[in-house]
């Protein structure tokens, strides 16, 4: 299932979604993705996103990442290196994928979704007899 | 020559064009680079902060999600703030041959930040939500704002 864990759109620069309403400026959250034997688990950094304020969903096979951090720090800004915007970045699933059993956990910043394989493309040992 | 002057003119032209073009897509008309501070794994300064104050306090918030909060080591020594942790990657004994993707960069870090003004050490305090430090430094009696009340006569 390597090849087919490929991200769709990749957005490398901070971008605005096509909206009439307002320009919603976002980045791509940077992604561990490991293979393990019972799926893909897939690490996201999301600073500033409060569980309330992340959505993971998919849609037609795609695996839908996208956050809005918000943090109010008080007082006047004295000094800048970044800027909190909002986390979008979508993947596209390989069918072995089991859609139904995805589950995603958030802590410290960190998403981690844990993405499992469908029951008949597990690895099964088949012993050999020789006789 | 005065064709080829044009020719720079006319390329001097075009790149205003396009820097144009860069302002304009930024509402608020700030660096682009400013949004794009993820992934960082190259050497360079980690992590980055913001820095405000108001009357009060100075307000520090780092960006430096996936720390172990008991690995987070904050100090400050007279008017300078340290902070020093470890990202670890991803948990458990994962084979490098299982990755499909390794964008997030992890390691220790080490940052000394110097601050504008003196701060009261014994009173700093610091908070990790979300990935994101916020460290409150109280200013001291010293570096306050005094309120001086006009004489009207």
């Amino acid at each position: 299932m390597a090849e087919q864990t490929v991200v769709a759109p990749e957005i490398q620069t901070p971008n605005t979604t096509e909206s009439t309403r307002h320009h919603e400026r976002y980045v791509a959250p940077p992604v561990d993705i490991h293979e393990t034997r019972e799926g893909l688990v897939v690490v996201a950094d999301v600073p500033g996103v409060a569980q309330e304020a992340l959505e993971v969903r998919v849609d037609d096979n795609v695996l839908t990442i996208r956050g809005h951090a918000r943090h109010a720090v008080p007082g006047d800004v004295i000094y800048r290196e970044y800027e909190l915007v909002n986390f979008f970045r979508q993947f596209e699933l390989h069918d072995k994928v089991d859609q139904s059993r995805i589950t995603a956990a958030l802590q410290c910043g960190v998403l981690t979704l844990h993405l499992l394989k469908a029951e008949e493309v597990t690895p099964r040992q088949i012993e050999v007899r020789v006789g | 020559m005065m064709a080829d002057w044009n020719h720079w003119q006319t390329l001097e032209r075009l790149r205003r064009e396009i820097d144009n073009v860069f302002n304009e897509t930024d509402a608020r008309r700030e660096p682009v680079f400013r949004t794009a501070f993820l992934p960082g794994r190259a050497a360079r300064r980690y992590p980055l902060i913001n820095l405000s104050a108001d009357t009060e306090a100075l307000y520090v918030e780092a960006l430096a999600p996936g720390v172990d909060p008991d690995m987070l080591n904050v100090s400050v020594v007279g008017s300078t703030l340290s902070i020093a942790g470890e990202k670890r990657r991803v948990a458990g004994d994962v084979q490098p041959e299982a990755f499909h993707r390794s964008e997030r960069a992890t390691g220790k870090f080490v940052r000394h930040i110097a601050l504008p003004m003196e701060v009261d050490e014994h009173n700093v305090q610091a908070d990790y939500t979300h990935g994101l430090l916020t460290v409150t430094l109280p200013k001291t009696a010293k570096t306050k704002p005094k309120q001086i009340a006009v004489q009207v006569s």
